[in-house]
């Protein structure tokens, strides 16, 4: 009970770098999702490259280099900012392609109905191609905020008060609390994670339903 | 301060030096993650209710907590209830049974495409339950799905600098020492983004070519 009332605490700084670093990830994914479909080869080319870079390196690399090796050019971060930075750019980058790829997936007939009904470009996307690729993509998105939950432990690793860090905290100061601080992290955790798994496993029997094959 | 030339390229040979001890924690942990994986899916398909209900759970809660506290969990709390192991043996089996959770899925996908027809014709020949999995249902199952397990390669190779946490010197860890030697991180850590991107993208296109051909081969869509 002690060792609970002493991380919980922690746990809003989970929580908290949890919803700043989804709602920068979901930002990121749309625009380089749609950047990757772009009609301008050198937008193409430029998300390209962006996506993977941070998908071709680990993600405590990109958290290390932001916080540690930034600073040489005189761009300096909280660890906050720095822990929030890494997480969404790397996880921004998985969250475009799963963007791109209901884009994708939305069938060629649709995009020329709508060129037969006039429509511009950004119409087609607003009112057809986008509310049918949503559905498909949000499955794909909860998965990649349960993903995004687990990294935001590496934080602690930068020195931030998480869930994590915390933890460790106890653990080196009274080294017979090991066993129950590091149950009780996954546990807390795993809590966390409950409503998102919840979430994704209605959405994929939802997205299966419903929807038009071809 | 900016980039350094000559700093980078006396570095740059003690980081790479640890390449031997990254690629050989990244097969261990993917060997244990594919057979590990396997005894998942068998378990997961069990008749026996209890058991598949178990091994659910356990999916569940090891793809949905952190690796890192995993990790701390193994290596810190294991040993208080007699379970020792040294840092590498750790993380291998952490990294290695963390991954066995999504691989068991991808094992699982295989299985679910094939046919009914198949289960039932192995029936007909008389096939025990062995002889069915060993002959007709895995060398169906495994080729079409053989790109998923080439991508969860690239992914261990991704995670192993969480085992600096227990002190593994991996490339991170190894970069951050000697940045710390210096008090000069720019250098070594770029060094370390670069020998992953060196190493992981072009195995990553090695992959989507398998990808590509692996869906001609096995026709996907074709049902």
């Amino acid at each position: 009970m002690d060792i609970l009332n002493k991380l919980l605490p922690a746990g809003w700084m989970t929580i908290k770098i949890l919803v700043t670093s989804a709602i920068l990830t979901y930002l990121i994914a749309f625009i380089a999702g749609l950047g990757r479909v772009s009609q301008f080869s050198i937008i193409r080319t430029l998300t390209m490259i962006y996506v993977e870079l941070f998908r071709g390196t680990s993600l405590l690399v990109q958290m290390f280099w932001i916080f540690f090796a930034l600073p040489a050019f005189g761009v300096e971060f909280s660890a906050f900012w720095a822990g929030v930075l890494a997480l969404s750019l790397n996880y921004g980058a998985y969250a475009s392609e799963v963007v791109r790829g209901s884009i994708l997936a939305i069938p060629k007939t649709q995009t020329e109905a709508s060129i037969a009904l006039n429509m511009t470009r950004w119409q087609r996307l607003k009112l057809v191609i986008l509310p049918q690729a949503f559905r498909i993509m949000l499955p794909g998105l909860g998965n990649n905020s349960i993903e995004l939950l687990k990294g935001t432990s590496l934080v602690s690793l930068i020195t931030l008060g998480d869930l994590t860090y915390r933890g460790l905290i106890i653990q080196n100061t009274n080294l017979s609390y090991t066993v129950p601080v590091f149950v009780l992290l996954l546990i807390l955790y795993f809590i966390i994670a409950l409503p998102l798994i919840i979430i994704v496993r209605r959405l994929e029997s939802r997205a299966s339903k419903g929807v038009a094959k071809v | 301060m900016t980039w350094d030339w000559t700093f980078a390229i006396e570095v740059f040979p003690e980081i790479f030096n640890v390449i031997w001890l990254v690629i050989g924690i990244t097969l261990g942990a993917y060997a244990v993650a594919l057979v590990f994986g396997l005894i998942l899916t068998f378990a997961r398909r069990s008749s026996f209710k209890p058991l598949s209900w178990i091994v659910y759970g356990f999916i569940e809660f090891i793809r949905s907590t952190p690796p890192l506290v995993q990790l701390f969990f193994v290596y810190f709390a294991l040993p208080l209830i007699g379970i020792s192991l040294n840092k590498y043996v750790a993380g291998i089996l952490t990294l290695g049974i963390h991954y066995s959770t999504y691989v068991s899925e991808v094992y699982r996908s295989g299985i679910d495409s094939i046919e009914k027809g198949q289960w039932e014709a192995a029936r007909a020949l008389n096939f025990t339950n062995s002889q069915t999995w060993v002959k007709v249902i895995l060398p169906q199952a495994i080729p079409p799905v053989i790109p998923m397990f080439g991508n969860y390669l690239i992914i261990l190779f991704k995670e192993t600098p969480l085992l600096m946490a227990i002190g593994v010197v991996e490339f991170l860890q190894k970069a951050f020492l000697i940045g710390a030697d210096h008090f000069k991180y720019l250098e070594p850590l770029t060094i370390v983004g670069f020998l992953f991107l060196l190493l992981s993208y072009p195995s990553a296109l090695l992959i989507n070519r398998l990808e590509k051909w692996s869906n001609q081969a096995y026709g996907k869509g074709s049902r």
